[in-house]
C-alpha cells in the first residue's frame, strides 16, 4: 500500500497505516474476541474528552452538519468545517427522504429515550469515538479523527435529543 | 433523449417531497430509456477514432495493441480481462493494458499518458473513450477473467484481502459499505461484491455512462472514487491495488454475459 498510494490534498500517507483497532477488526473480519474487544474499547473510552457544561447544542446547526457529507477527502479544502455525513447511513429527521441504512434509524431518538445527562453523555461519546462502545463499529470516530469539533458534536447531540428537533417530531 | 432527461429532472425538482420509492422508479425508467439508445455509444465512436489515431513520439496508433488475444484483436478481449501478461509480468485490467500500449507502442511517457485519466461531462478522457470502444467489442460474450496463472491467483487473493482492509481517517474498508445485503448510502443501493449474484451484474455492465454526471466512468475511476470517499490517500492509476480489486470483483462475477457499456445512476 505504501507503494501504490500517494498523498493528495489533505489525505496524507499516514492514513494507510493501520492503527491497532483497524488491524484487529481487519484480521477478525470485525468479530474480535470478546475479552480483547473489552480491553480495546476501554482504551478508546479514554480518548473521549467530555466537555463540562451541557452537551446539548443547537439542533439547527446539527441538522446542517448531519446533511453535510464533505470533509477529510483529498478533494475537500482543509480549513473549511467538515460535515458528519450522518444522513449517508442513518435516518434522522423524517422530513429527509434521502437517507442511508447502514446504521440504525435514529428517527424519534430523543422522543423515545428522553434527554437526561447520562443519555447526553452516551450520544456525545458515541459520536466522538464509536469504537469505545463497539470496537469494530462501521461508524467513523468523528471526534477522535479530528473530523468534528466539540461544538459540532454538541450540535449533533442537540439534533438527536432536543425535543424541538425535527428528529423528535 | 436530452428532452427525456430534462423532463425527468423537472419532475424530480417540482415534486420535492416525493417518496424515495418514486424517485428510484423514475431513475429506473430513465435508465431503461437510455439503454435503448445509450449515450455510451458516443464514447465508443470517439474511442474508435482514438484507437486508430497515430499518437506519441512514434506516431503509432493502438491498432497493434495486444489486449491478451493477440495484437489488434478486440473481439472478446475485454471479457477475458483482467489477466496475466507475460511481456509485463503482471496482471493487468483493460486500462492498465491500454496504458502499457501507449508507452510501448506509441512511445509516450507514463506521466504524459496518465495526466488526465478521468474526464468530465465537458471533456471525457482518452482512457474513458478507449475503454468504451474496447469493452463494447465483448458484448454478448461471457466474462472469463484469467484465473490459472499464479500471479492471477495472487491478484485475486490480494483483492479479496484489500476488500476487508480497514484504514484511513474513518476506519473504512470496502465492507463498510459493500459488506451487508440490502444497505444504502442515501438512496444508492450497495452491492455486496463478495457474492457472485451481486458481482455478476457489475462485471457485465462496467465501464458505463453515468447519468448523474453525464460522463463515462471506468473501473479504475470507481476504485479511485471509493478510496477518496473512504478518506484514504489516492491509489495510483493501474496500481497492483486497484488491479487486484478489479480482478477480485470480476472473478467473483465471472460467467455473466457482457452487456455493457451500461448506464449507472
Amino acid at each position: 500500500m505504501q507503494r501504490d498510494f500517494h498523498a493528495r490534498g489533505q489525505a496524507g500517507m499516514e492514513r494507510v497505516v493501520q492503527d491497532g483497532i483497524q488491524r484487529v477488526c481487519t484480521e477478525t473480519h470485525n468479530q474480535p474476541p470478546a475479552e480483547l474487544a473489552r480491553r480495546l474499547e476501554a482504551d478508546q473510552m479514554k480518548t473521549i474528552a467530555f466537555p463540562q457544561a451541557s452537551l446539548i447544542g443547537d439542533w439547527k446547526s446539527g441538522e446542517r452538519i448531519a446533511q453535510n457529507g464533505r470533509g477529510m477527502q483529498w478533494t475537500d479544502a482543509p480549513g473549511t468545517p467538515n460535515g458528519g455525513s450522518c444522513y449517508n447511513c442513518h435516518q434522522l429527521s423524517p422530513k429527509e427522504i434521502s437517507y442511508g441504512t447502514i446504521g440504525p434509524s435514529l428517527a424519534g431518538f430523543g422522543a423515545k429515550r428522553g434527554s437526561g445527562p447520562e443519555l447526553q453523555r452516551y450520544v456525545y461519546g458515541k459520536i466522538y469515538n464509536a469504537k469505545a462502545y463497539n470496537l469494530c463499529s462501521q461508524m467513523p470516530r468523528l471526534g477522535y479523527s479530528g473530523t468534528l469539533t466539540e461544538q459540532q458534536i454538541k450540535d449533533l447531540v442537540g439534533l438527536l435529543l432536543d425535543p424541538a428537533s425535527p428528529v423528535n417530531q | 433523449m436530452n428532452r427525456a432527461l430534462a423532463r425527468i429532472l423537472l419532475s424530480l425538482a417540482f415534486c420535492a417531497p416525493a417518496a424515495a420509492q418514486d424517485v428510484k422508479k423514475e431513475i429506473e425508467r430513465y435508465r431503461q430509456m437510455v439503454s435503448e439508445g445509450s449515450p455510451a455509444e458516443l464514447f465508443e465512436l470517439e474511442g474508435e477514432a482514438l484507437w486508430k489515431k497515430p499518437q506519441g513520439p512514434r506516431q503509432a496508433s493502438l491498432e497493434k495493441c495486444d489486449l491478451g488475444l493477440g495484437p489488434g484483436v478486440l473481439k472478446g478481449a475485454y471479457a477475458a480481462l483482467p489477466r496475466y501478461f507475460k511481456d509485463a509480468d503482471r496482471v493487468m485490467d483493460l486500462e492498465t493494458r491500454l496504458l502499457h500500449c501507449m508507452t510501448t507502442l506509441q512511445g509516450r511517457s507514463r506521466e504524459e499518458a496518465t495526466q488526465r485519466v478521468f474526464g468530465n461531462a465537458d471533456r471525457p478522457s482518452e482512457m474513458e473513450s478507449l475503454s468504451a470502444y474496447v469493452a463494447a467489442q465483448s458484448r454478448g460474450m461471457k466474462m472469463a477473467p484469467g484465473e490459472s496463472h499464479p500471479k492471477e491467483k495472487a491478484a485475486y487473493e490480494l483483492g479479496r484481502a484489500l476488500y476487508f482492509q480497514r484504514a484511513g481517517s474513518w476506519d473504512f474498508a470496502c465492507t463498510s459499505c459493500h459488506g451487508e445485503e440490502g444497505k444504502r448510502i442515501r438512496l444508492q443501493e450497495l452491492p455486496v461484491l463478495l457474492k457472485p449474484e451481486n458481482a455478476r451484474s457489475v462485471a457485465a455492465s462496467w465501464p458505463a455512462y453515468r447519468i448523474s454526471t453525464s460522463g463515462f466512468v471506468t473501473m479504475q475511476w470507481r476504485m479511485n472514487n471509493c478510496y477518496q470517499q473512504m478518506r484514504m490517500p489516492e491509489p495510483a492509476f493501474g496500481s497492483d491495488t486497484t488491479v487486484a480489486l478489479i480482478h477480485f470483483i470480476t472473478v467473483t462475477g465471472k460467467g455473466e454475459t457482457y452487456q455493457g457499456p451500461g448506464n449507472k445512476r
